[in-house]
């Protein structure tokens, strides 16, 4: 299957390569994920899997290549495109409850003046209600579990009624019976159509949980359909030590190459 | 003009009057050079609270303080080009080099291995200092008389401001109002969550610069009245003190800006009574002790409720391993129900107390209704009887819970049980007793008593 004989794909990256003061962090990226599968993506520490969602939201400078997102720059389909960031990246003493965190994803909508109204407020408690924290919407996001507070940003992201959604890790540090729950929720909006490409740190459950796979290190190992994918050979070339030579080498050249 | 006003407000100075008349002349705002700080007052409080907000839960109050600092010479340097205290050419010159600082600042963090913290001490520091040469070279070259003005930026005095101050403050802090009433979401989502902002499309770069800006004006209007060198506490000190207050952003806000009113005025009054104090320190004093009020006695965090609620729970649990004690020495004799009596000092031998504690106790318990005392015997009334049943009750819940769902050995769970009794709510008890399937008896063969309703 060739990148002509997919139609529009989701997402589609070409070549991308980003570096972090000239030590290249991830190199010519190809990937074309076709709309309606759920992907996973999995890599050793420092993979750069983090770095590749946030380089597609424009979170990160990329030094090469490119991203589209159903055919068109990002700018074009932002509010197709939901992201869901790591929990960590938020200071959860904030003055803001979870309702006010869910009414948030309506605001790509809204644009920058608009008041939100009735509308808004009814789709964010639908949210909340899906991740079953319908009763919560008036507690301050300090008072949550890490399980909830997980379940707060999935409602933020349903909220935005996005096509694309790309998740940071939304499993860390969460409970078993709230890893499920969510699971069976993406699920759910992969079945509606959507395109899901999360973010993994367990390599037992992503074969479970994902239909396609991005084996990552660095560059692309490997991508595709997860039971083609998944195998002893390749999983050895991502997580092996074999390439500890080529990051010594990139990392001289950066020093020297001044 | 000017001077005329200045004078009026400080009629302290000229004529003798006591502080009195002084307060009555600050009721009956009887002065317009009053009339003019108060409005001042309340203009750069309420706009101090309003951005101050933003910058507490952005963390941004060592930015804040930089550039307070930073704006130093901009003030210098407009005043030496109009050569008079003139209000725009000094906002001016204060913004520009509030940005000017500002962009020195990223400078530095991008070319070198410094950070944030350093970069900012760095140019807090020699801007602050550039401006203080500047100003001395002014009072050198030009005289005294001219620097009156000057001197106010230092300290604040809130005397000196005239009409042209006052018009030059209320448009800014009109026009802040009208930006953060327009751009309230935008400027939330920034602060909460930066990169799903970017995310969503919001021109976060945009407004971030937007946001420095218009903090610089509004330190800028508030240098006159509270001075260079404590601006960014009239800007932090507010909004922290809401901050302990309540838990949504908007209503932080509101009492933000209150306090920042209360504290600005509550300057001028004192500063007023004592003719020729400056304002700055006054108004700084009260917001912290405003502060200092809130971190005490804020019904959700105050240190002060705190420790009366610690208080309330250890009485409590006092209270209920006395009744406890009362109910198992009932037990032990077979005896159910309110009115038996027992011995006061067959209870004290059971705890282990001296007689002297013992009745110290009761009469406590007494006080509160759940035991009546006659001659050497103490039984429990109806309440204390009911209260007793339910921490025993909740106590063998809690050690069945643990040894049967929870795999603990029957020898440790006493002592678990000891400290849980005293806090399991009805509706975690209800749960409890579902989910154990309404047991009888404990993993020590002790009855469980029923519901008191039952």
């Amino acid at each position: 299957m060739s990148i002509e004989d997919v139609e529009v794909p989701a997402l589609e990256i070409h070549d991308l390569t980003v570096s972090y003061q000239k030590k290249p962090v991830l190199y010519g990226v190809d990937m074309a994920v076709p709309a309606g599968s759920m992907v996973g993506i999995v890599g050793p520490n420092g993979a750069g899997k983090s770095t590749l969602i946030k380089s597609v939201m424009g979170l990160v400078q990329f030094s090469d290549g490119w991203v589209k997102v159903f055919g068109e720059d990002l700018k074009k389909n932002i509010s197709r495109v939901g992201y869901v960031p790591q929990r960590e990246s938020v200071d959860w003493d904030f003055p803001v409850s979870v309702i006010d965190v869910v009414l948030m994803g309506c605001y790509g909508r809204l644009g920058l003046i608009r008041r939100s109204g009735k509308e808004e407020k009814e789709k964010a408690y639908a949210a909340l209600k899906k991740v079953g924290l319908e009763a919560y919407g008036k507690r301050q996001i300090a008072n949550l579990s890490g399980g909830q507070q997980q379940r707060v940003f999935l409602a933020r992201a349903l909220a935005q009624e996005s096509d694309l959604y790309l998740m940071d890790e939304p499993f860390a540090g969460v409970d078993a019976a709230t890893e499920s729950a969510i699971v069976e929720l993406l699920r759910e909006i992969r079945d509606q159509g959507k395109t899901l490409i999360v973010v993994h740190h367990d390599l037992a459950s992503a074969r479970e949980y994902f239909d396609m796979m991005l084996l990552l290190n660095m560059r692309v190992v490997a991508f595709g359909k997860t039971e083609e994918v998944f195998t002893g050979d390749l999983l050895q070339k991502t997580y092996g030590g074999r390439l500890t030579v080529l990051s010594e080498v990139a990392e001289k050249f950066a020093k020297d190459g001044n | 003009m000017a001077v005329h006003e200045a004078a009026a407000a400080r009629i302290g100075e000229i004529v003798e009057t006591n502080p009195w008349d002084q307060m009555r002349r600050f009721i009956t705002l009887s002065d317009r050079g009053l009339r003019l700080s108060l409005i001042g007052a309340l203009l750069f409080g309420a706009v101090c609270g309003l951005l101050g907000s933003f910058i507490v839960v952005r963390k941004m109050a060592l930015f804040g303080d930089a550039i307070s600092h930073a704006v130093l010479p901009g003030v210098a340097l407009g005043f030496l080009w109009s050569m008079s205290k003139n209000p725009v050419a000094i906002l001016i010159g204060a913004t520009l080099a509030g940005l000017a600082g500002s962009l020195l600042v990223e400078a530095i963090k991008r070319t070198t291995r410094i950070k944030q913290d350093a970069a900012l001490g760095i140019v807090l520091a020699s801007f602050f200092a550039i401006g203080l040469c500047i100003i001395r070279i002014i009072q050198n070259n030009e005289g005294a008389s001219k620097i009156t003005g000057l001197k106010s930026y230092l300290f604040g005095d809130v005397a000196v401001l005239d009409r042209h101050d006052v018009i030059t403050m209320g448009v800014v802090v009109i026009s802040t109002i009208i930006l953060f009433g327009l751009l309230y979401r935008p400027f939330l989502a920034i602060s909460f969550d930066r990169q799903f902002a970017v995310s969503i499309g919001f021109p976060v770069r945009i407004l971030e610069a937007l946001f420095q800006m218009f903090l610089a004006f509004a330190i800028v209007i508030s240098l006159q009245a509270v001075g260079v060198v404590l601006v960014s506490a009239m800007l932090v000190t507010p909004a922290a003190t809401a901050y302990l207050l309540v838990d949504r952003m908007h209503r932080m806000l509101w009492i933000a800006m209150g306090v920042g009113m209360l504290s600005a005025i509550t300057g001028v009054f004192f500063s007023f009574l004592g003719s020729n104090l400056p304002t700055g320190p006054f108004m700084v004093l009260s917001a912290s002790s405003i502060f200092t009020m809130a971190y005490l006695f804020s019904p959700k965090y105050g240190r002060f409720t705190k420790w009366l609620r610690y208080r309330a729970r250890v009485k409590k649990v006092r209270e209920e391993n006395a009744l406890k004690s009362i109910y198992h020495v009932l037990e032990s004799r077979g005896l159910e129900g309110s009115g038996n009596a027992i011995l006061i000092k067959d209870l004290a031998s059971h705890r282990k107390m001296s007689k002297a504690e013992i009745v110290k106790e009761i009469k406590r318990m007494k006080r509160s209704g759940l035991v009546k005392l006659e001659g050497g015997n103490v039984s429990l009334t109806t309440e204390g009887f009911n209260k007793a049943r339910s921490v025993v009750r909740n106590h063998r819940l809690w050690e069945l819970y643990l040894t049967n769902e929870a795999d603990y050995a029957s020898d440790h769970v006493h002592d678990d049980a000891e400290k849980v009794e005293h806090f399991l709510s009805e509706k975690d008890v209800a749960e409890l007793e579902s989910y154990l399937n309404y047991p009888q008896e404990d993993p020590h063969g002790k009855p469980i008593p029923g519901r008191a309703s039952a």
